[in-house]
């Protein structure tokens, strides 16, 4: 189990009780936190489910794989915390973390 | 005309489309009643796992649903599950429901989806045959994709391959069977259609083109073998079909809206009944980037129209219409299309296809309408974007490998 706190682009914050082994995108979209389209559910396949991962816990997510790191690189906005929260597992170790939706998913 | 919060949205059909568009109009604000009507027992879930993961095992059954049901109690949406709309009455406003009950609307929208075509031919019925539309078809179909297991899949589609892959993954022997001389021959070039049927025959799928099935044999009304016009039988313990879909438009039909090969819609996804609306699969749409209209059968289609039917519900400007997309995953092969290729006259291949990562762009008249991405995000994204904004680039700009889709990407003219 872990704590997630989803803020918006105004700042507004929502803290999510989730499970391991879901992934930050889907407990986002399932608790219908605005911001987090994830046309594709999951499969990497549409970059609509970008967010920005605070900075403390940066390592402890890890680094994007190939396939995301391409899809990122050509989403709006990106910065280098940025990742598809559709490839965050949540784990014990995630408990806290916080991520920060962009404007748009377009 | 929006619908005002005394009004009654009735949801018609409880997929992809429907759960967009009930939790789009919650989200632009219509407080009034949303009914979802949907003849299969289950909350809303996603079906593009169901010829992946979720026949692989890899995904829970609980990871399908869109939303938990507590979401539609807190969203006060009524959920009529395993009751089938039966017939509209567009007089008295009224939906007759397979529960002998009627119930009434202001506004009705219609993602009654689609059911695959059945095979036209004897033994299509025999204990064994299976379909892959829905979790129940799925769940029939995971105790035959295991070692030892003869299964045969009639069709080389997107659905067809992508069992095929998952059975033989998990060791099942697999042969596919195409009537077309090539794999995907409905949907891509046969540079696609190569690269597909190498990969699959490395991983020792059996795949035969122009085979022309000719009846499934059974023996106490239990599949036994596939039966091929020149005699050739296939053992088979199993057999899948995978030879499209047709959209559900017979209720609408029924109702007399204007339906050719789908529920025919505007770029509002409104029907020819303004209080109608239809979303997804069983619709004719605009195609706005290729000037005709067309049916999809895609994610990207049922959140879009189930986004432009709440917009329009909710009285809301039309959203931006994204380009068709579509995914597909195969072992280690993940292909991204941009666009529809159907009309191509020219094609270009980026890459070396037997590096497994590469893509084909398709032109028309010298400008880009789609591309086929393996493995590739850069060149889908891209290919996306620029046809959405009516830009193009050259053929030979995009063979050159040695400038980055990045780079291509500044010099695109419209």
């Amino acid at each position: 189990m872990a704590k997630i706190t989803y803020i918006d682009h105004e700042g507004t914050e929502r803290e999510i009780e989730a499970k391991n082994g879901e992934t930050v995108m889907e407990v986002a979209v399932k608790n219908g936190v605005p911001g987090i389209d994830a046309d594709c559910g999951g499969a990497c396949a549409c970059a609509t489910c970008h967010v920005y991962v605070d900075d403390a816990f940066l390592d402890k997510v890890g680094s994007p794989e190939a396939m995301e790191q391409s899809m990122l690189d050509f989403a709006e906005n990106v910065k280098p915390n940025s990742r598809l929260c559709c490839q965050i597992s949540v784990s014990d170790g995630l408990d806290g973390l916080k991520v920060t939706t962009p404007e748009s998913q377009h | 005309m929006a619908l005002s919060d005394n009004d009654t949205l009735l949801v018609i059909g409880g997929g992809q489309a429907a759960a967009q568009a009930i939790a789009s109009v919650r989200q632009w604000g219509f407080d009034g009643r949303i009914r979802l009507i949907a003849d299969e027992d289950a909350l809303p879930y996603q079906r593009p796992p169901l010829s992946k993961a979720y026949l692989k095992g890899e995904m829970g059954k609980e990871r399908l649903y869109f939303k938990p049901a507590e979401w539609y109690a807190e969203q006060q949406v009524d959920l009529s599950l395993g009751v089938r709309a039966d017939a509209i009455n567009r007089a008295t406003r009224t939906v007759k429901l397979s529960d002998g009950s009627s119930a009434s609307y202001d506004r009705i929208l219609l993602a009654t989806g689609s059911r695959p075509r059945p095979l036209p031919l004897d033994g299509a019925t025999l204990q064994g045959v299976h379909e892959l539309r829905d979790l129940r078809d799925v769940d029939g179909l995971k105790p035959v994709v295991r070692a030892g297991q003869n299964l045969v899949i009639v069709g080389a589609g997107y659905i067809g391959l992508e069992a095929a892959a998952v059975a033989r993954q998990l060791g099942a022997n697999v042969t596919v069977l195409e009537m077309a001389d090539r794999v995907l021959a409905r949907v891509t070039s046969p540079v696609m259609s190569d690269f597909y049927t190498r990969l699959h025959e490395k991983h020792g799928v059996k795949i035969m083109t122009g085979a022309q099935l000719e009846r499934l044999n059974g023996a106490d009304g239990a599949l036994t073998s596939a039966q091929l016009s020149d005699g050739t039988v296939i053992n088979a313990d199993s057999v899948l079909v995978g030879i499209g879909i047709l959209p559900n438009q017979e209720l609408a039909e029924a109702a007399g809206l204007r339906c050719d090969g789908g529920i025919i819609v505007d770029e509002d996804a409104r029907t020819s009944d303004e209080r109608i609306f239809a979303a997804g699969d069983c619709t004719v749409r605009p195609l706005v980037h290729y000037g005709r209209t067309g049916r999809l059968e895609s994610v990207h289609n049922a959140i879009e129209q189930g986004k432009l039917a709440a917009a329009a519900l909710t009285g809301r400007e039309r959203p931006k219409l994204d380009v068709p997309w579509f995914w597909s995953d195969q072992y280690d092969v993940k292909l991204q299309i941009a666009g529809l290729s159907q009309d191509y006259d020219e094609l270009v291949v980026r890459g070396d296809p037997q590096s497994g990562a590469f893509s084909v762009f398709y032109f028309r008249a010298g400008r880009l309408i789609a591309v086929d991405a393996v493995n590739a995000a850069p060149e889908f994204i891209v290919t996306k974007k620029l046809i959405i904004s009516g830009q193009t680039l050259a053929p030979a700009q995009l063979q050159d490998t040695s400038v980055s889709m990045k780079e291509l990407a500044a010099l695109a003219a419209a």
